[in-house]
């Protein structure tokens, strides 16, 4: 049972999958996905390009229809699950493609992921923005810019500030590396490690594998819409079959 | 067969109808044969092409008054003065498309909605037209010396007219122009890159629309014998889109449907509803409107589709007749160059998809184009084949440069691609899918297809698609409907439609993506075959075992630039790959 | 021509095209938000004018039905809705919205005699009548296909504006009318003379844009609509639904159309179809926006309207046809200036 190779047993199941399978028409993306993340862990899913780890993310979102069992929290869902009732309960996806309010400034950009929180009578937005700001002070110095004009690296900050501004109980995040220079990529990462201080659970979806495997706690490899491997990080990170799916060096022809 | 009896029936019933009607029905007839025309026409554009016009009452208009004037005034012959209508109307038709249809979608109904007022209140406030009381004493038609005056001479004027608008509507629909139309619903990208002039086909469908609704309007002067601007209003030309809503946008037999429904369901509410309502008006709109709006979210293709089913269909997808194989490009010599690409640069505003980028492909070699997600492969593949230009730099096929080219000029000189995103048009049969990739290889244009003089050519394109599905090894699918295959098979279908371009270059972006371990082999057997005839491919993959074991030659792009090119097993122990592929944090360094 | 006339000219152009400048916006609003191009935008102005006018004859005008009628569908759709989702906690809301408030409204004005109400509480009934039929419509009509391709929604536009000219001619049969004027106060310019009306309107019309524009860029639900029409599946994350962000865009279009409506009603003659020609002209000008462009849209209607008021001057007959014929340079000019292949969805 991978619960049980957790860091911590005892913290409570955030997210718990079992069976999740999703099909584009025809074709079956994802086959018998079973994962589970405690609170304050970090789990990741690695897997060559094409693995279906996008679409994992996606259906756990909402954004996707599923099939499968997915409890959230304790609570088990139905099929038709809602992206905005997710976000009222803490859940959410930093997507691959950041998908940023481009013509808008970066404080614009994170007062809105306060929205769903404001329209449910919170009024703490100024503060969970000031701790952003604290945890990424160089969007503190782009705060009057508009997104569309950021870096890579600043629009990954963006995305992540804008999803921490909704105080989330589980974060997604879908390759934060992606595209981004080496050291911005050690930043975000030490970023991300840091988080779980909060109690967050993240989810995090990655073809960095070195680098995810070394901030997480436990980890998945995704081949072909199955999870293929999975187990503690530090296990994960010796084992020759992960370097295998990606490099295809197993078969010599 | 059963549809066969039906049809005869219906026609049976159409020629017997006159000897036993009351002369009120044969008028009702009458209106909805000339309403089917204008209708026919919607199904095209709309039903067919993907686009609409609000303004087919306006070119009704057209017709009527053309005749309505030039005979009235000028007292010249009614049938020499329908060439005249349909010129002016053809004339106003390639204007609005050429000025709309380049643009997004929605810009042609709009700019329709004010042609069609405008062209309203001229009707109205022009005196050579008659202003706002029109034109009387318009002539009968004469046919063959003998006068068409009454109601039941003129239903067989009108519906013999209509028939063979249907007719040859289906000729141009099932040839090689008529599928570039087809493809223009959510296949432009793909039709494009296939060669096919997408801006051409949609103001073909447009003007042709066009002209099925002059022809409409001259009919109605002669019917009427007097026109005013009354009935080629803007009002009228929406209830002409909401006969083709209604009765299926998507089939010609749809346009006669719809226009019955609404001619009729219009006489019956105009009749009941200001005595239910105790007021007079047109209130039958209010029905129409929310009509519409229903039939929209329960049957988005209108009642002639629900009315098959109870009729289920027998597939009468064309079948391959022997003939002529079409001539073949001569490939280049083994080895020599085919593409080049040179410090090729692409920019999306401020970020750079392709930073310098360098390649080669030679004839009867496989080179794979790899690196991780958001590298700039797909980019790149773009550039090279005209669908987006790069910034700088300079791509050559076969010596010539070509970055400046639209992807169609570049199809033509014998590139040809797939996509990463399965392109096809699910409804139509997979032969007809990969008869599209022969696009270029045929001369016939739609007129040629309404007349059915292009037979022999199009027996050829078709037999030339099901060599290239047999060579794919897909011809027990050749007759099914592609978006019925699992998507394995439909990236096969993709290659098949590369190929029946006859290229001499072949772009495979992904092809191994969802396909299965016998199904990679059988590609990967294909592509060995293709390259053993001295066919160059280049191609972006994921999988490393397929490509690995299939590519002559690599280049691995990481940020937007080339890393590494060599053998296979040379770019495999490559350290930088490996660091480009699997993350290049340090552990030592605690990140 | 001599000035006076010139002078008079201008007027009435810039008082008409301050009217399709709010139209324009409002009509780029929704596309940008919903992709919907709201052909009945213009019905808005003619509902707004001529419920206002019902009022001042002292009737109950027909929207207020229109209003309870489609509460009622609203209503049943979404606690069909609620039921097969197990919300029934939404339940007495979605009644109290869609079903209480209408009848409350209606139990006023049966209570109280209308055409002695002052003028600002007949103008307040009268947006508290029209503006919820905007939300309304948008849930009813548009919401279940909200998926649907650029053209389905413009050809359901067209269904709901056909529908609503049905209901118009029910509600207010085919005479138009005019409604008191707000004021009766004119201001001398040398020769000419300058209409407190006509000066009203502008001015109102100015107050509506900036409060526009200070809702856009200062609250919350503003900023959130934008981020709708920037990125859809950004905003979706975000929890903006979709729905709640059609439903806005609806209801601020109604309340420009309504309100638009009212300002023009004492100075020009408005029959149950008028708002169509009126709301188009408004589209002229979003055209040369390219229906995206605020300032642009809003200085292109500005343009139709003294266009339109010229040539009533010197082709009275043609001037419909001369501002309609505009668009062709304008989609002339942005087809040579679009370099855009498309993919339909």
């Amino acid at each position: 049972m991978a619960t049980e190779l957790g860091e911590n047993p005892v913290a409570p199941v955030v997210l718990d999958v079992r069976d999740l399978s999703v099909s584009y028409g025809k074709v079956e993306a994802l086959r018998g996905i079973n994962l589970s993340i405690r609170k304050g862990e970090i789990v990741t899913v690695i897997g060559p390009n094409g693995a279906g780890k996008t679409t994992l993310l996606s259906a756990l979102m909402g954004l996707l229809p599923a099939k499968g069992d997915i409890s959230y929290l304790g609570e088990h869902q139905g099929t038709d699950r809602q992206v905005e009732h997710l976000v009222r309960h803490g859940m959410t996806l930093v997507p691959e493609r950041r998908e940023l309010f481009g013509e808008m400034s970066v404080e614009d950009n994170l007062l809105l992921g306060a929205f769903d929180r404001y329209r449910a009578g919170h009024r703490d937005h100024l503060e969970t923005m000031d701790q952003v700001y604290d945890i990424f002070p160089r969007l503190l110095e782009r705060r009057e810019q508009m997104a569309g004009t950021l870096s890579g690296g600043e629009r990954q900050m963006l995305a992540m500030g804008r999803a921490l501004v909704a105080k989330p109980k589980l974060l997604m995040l879908d390759e934060p590396s992606l595209g981004l220079a080496p050291l911005i990529i050690k930043e975000i990462f030490r970023t991300i490690a840091a988080l779980t201080k909060t109690g967050v659970a993240i989810l995090l979806v990655e073809q960095n594998a070195r680098a995810a495997l070394h901030v997480s706690d436990r980890a998945y490899v995704l081949e072909t819409g199955e999870i293929s491997l999975e187990g503690p990080s530090k296990e994960l990170a010796r084992d020759p079959r992960v370097i295998e799916s990606y490099l295809g060096l197993g078969h010599r022809h | 067969m059963r549809n066969r009896l039906l049809l005869g029936a219906f026609l049976a019933a159409l020629a017997l109808g006159p000897l036993v009607l009351p002369e009120f029905t044969i008028t009702l007839l009458n209106y909805i044969g000339l309403y089917a025309m204008v209708a026919l026409g919607l199904v095209l554009l709309t039903g067919v092409g993907g686009l609409t016009s609000f303004g087919q009452a306006a070119f009704v208009g057209i017709g009527a008054y053309t005749t309505a004037y030039l005979t009235t005034v000028h007292g010249v012959s009614p049938w020499l003065t329908l060439p005249a209508a349909l010129a002016i109307t053809a004339a106003v038709a390639l204007f609005l498309g050429f000025i709309t249809l380049r643009m997004g979608g929605h810009y042609l109904p709009l700019g329709t909605i004010a042609w069609g007022i405008s062209l309203y209140f001229l009707f109205g406030n022009v005196d050579f037209l008659g202003g706002y009381t029109g034109i009387t004493g318009i002539p009968a038609l004469s046919l063959l010396g003998l006068e068409v005056k009454s109601g039941r001479e003129f239903y067989y004027l009108i519906w013999a007219m209509l028939l063979l608008l249907v007719l040859t509507t289906r000729n141009l629909l099932d040839s090689r122009e008529g599928r570039a139309i087809r493809a223009l619903k959510g296949g432009s990208l793909m039709a494009e890159a296939m060669g096919v002039n997408t801006p051409r086909a949609k103001i073909i469908v447009f003007t042709v629309a066009a002209l099925y609704a002059c022809l409409s309007g001259w009919l109605y002067a002669h019917l009427q014998r007097f026109v005013n601007p009354t009935p080629f209003s803007l009002s009228q030309g929406i209830e002409f889109l909401f006969m083709v809503v209604v009765g299926g946008a998507g089939h010609v037999w749809g346009a006669i449907l719809g226009a019955g429904v609404i001619t009729i369901l219009k006489q019956w509410l105009q009749d009941w509803l200001p005595r239910l309502l105790g007021q007079s008006g047109n209130f039958e709109v209010i029905v129409f409107g929310l009509l519409m709006i229903l039939v929209l979210h329960r049957a988005r293709e209108g009642l002639w589709p629900l009315l098959l089913r109870l009729f289920p269909a027998q597939a009468t997808r064309p079948r391959v007749a022997e003939a002529e194989p079409l001539a073949r490009r001569t490939l280049p010599d083994n080895g020599s160059v085919l593409l080049e690409v040179n410090n090729a640069t692409k920019r999306f505003g401020g970020l750079v998809a392709n930073d310098d980028m360098s390649l080669t492909v030679r004839a009867g070699e496989v080179m794979a184009l790899i690196g991780p997600n958001g590298a700039g492969k797909t980019t790149m593949f773009n550039a090279i084949s005209g669908i987006s230009p790069v910034s700088s730099g300079e791509v050559r096929f076969l010596g010539e440069r070509v970055e400046g080219l639209t992807a169609r000029d570049i199809a033509r000189r014998g590139m040809s691609r797939t996509f990463q995103h399965v392109r096809l048009l699910p409804a139509m049969s997979v032969l007809e899918n990969v008869a599209i990739g022969a696009h270029l290889r045929g001369r016939r244009n739609f007129l040629h297809a309404a007349c059915r003089t292009e037979r022999k050519e199009e027996a050829c394109l078709l037999h030339e698609a099901a060599l290239q599905i047999e060579r794919c090894g897909l011809a027990e699918h050749m007759y099914e409907a592609a978006g019925s295959l699992p998507l394995g098979k439909q990236r096969i279908v993709e290659i098949a439609r590369a190929l029946a371009a006859d290229p001499c270059l072949l772009l495979l972006d992904e092809p191994a993506a969802g396909l299965r371990y016998l199904e990679k082999k059988a590609l990967g057997e294909l592509l060995r075959r293709l390259r053993h005839e001295g066919m160059g491919i280049l191609l972006v993959e994921h999988d490393m075992d397929f490509v690995m074991g299939l590519a002559d030659r690599v280049v691995v792009m990481e940020f937007g630039q080339k890393l590494a090119e060599g053998l296979p097993e040379e770019v495999q122990r490559n350290p930088a790959v490996l660091e480009a592929y699997l993350g290049g944090v340090d552990e030592h360094d605690g990140y | 021509m001599d000035l006076q006339i010139v002078l008079l000219l201008g007027q009435d152009g810039i008082t008409s095209g301050a009217i399709y400048a709010l139209l324009a916006l409002a009509l780029v609003l929704v596309f940008a938000v919903t992709r919907v191009i709201f052909i009945p935008q213009g019905e808005f102005v003619a509902f707004g004018a001529l419920t206002l006018s019902s009022l001042q004859a002292g009737k109950l005008p027909g929207t207020l039905w229109l209003l309870i009628g489609l509460g009622a569908a609203v209503a049943f759709a979404d606690i069909s809705w609620a039921l097969r989702h197990h919300k029934m906690r939404r339940v007495p809301l979605i009644l109290f919205y869609n079903c209480g408030v209408p009848i409350l409204l209606a139990g006023y004005l049966l209570a109280v005699s209308p055409a002695t109400l002052p003028q600002p509480v007949q103008v307040a009934l009268t947006l508290a009548m029209v503006v919820p039929i905007g939300a309304m419509i948008y849930r009813l009509a548009y919401q279940p296909i909200a998926e649907a391709s650029v053209l389905m929604l413009l050809i359901v536009s067209v269904a709901v504006h056909v529908a609503l000219i049905g209901l118009g001619l029910l509600f207010f049969g085919a005479e138009g009318s005019r409604t008191t004027p707000f004021t009766d106060m004119s201001f001398q310019i040398g020769d000419a003379v300058l209409q407190g009306q006509t000066v009203l309107v502008v001015v109102a019309s100015l107050v509506l844009i900036v409060a526009l524009y200070f809702y856009f860029e200062r609250t919350i639900y503003g900023k959130a609509l934008r981020a709708t029409a920037m990125n859809r599946t950004g905003a979706r994350l975000m929890g903006i639904s979709a729905n709640l962000a059609g439903r806005l865009s609806f209801m601020l279009a109604a309340l420009i159309g309504a309100f638009s409506g009212v300002l023009i009603a004492p100075i020009t003659t408005i029959y149950y179809d008028s708002g169509f020609l009126i709301g188009l002209k408004g589209f002229v000008g979003a055209i040369i926006g390219g229906l995206a462009s605020y300032p642009i849209a809003a200085a292109g209607a500005i343009l139709v309207g003294l266009l339109e008021s010229f040539s009533s001057f010197y082709a009275s007959a043609f001037k419909e046809v001369i501002v309609f014929t505009l668009i062709i340079p304008v989609l002339l000019w942005r087809s040579l200036t679009s370099r855009h292949v498309e993919e339909e969805e």
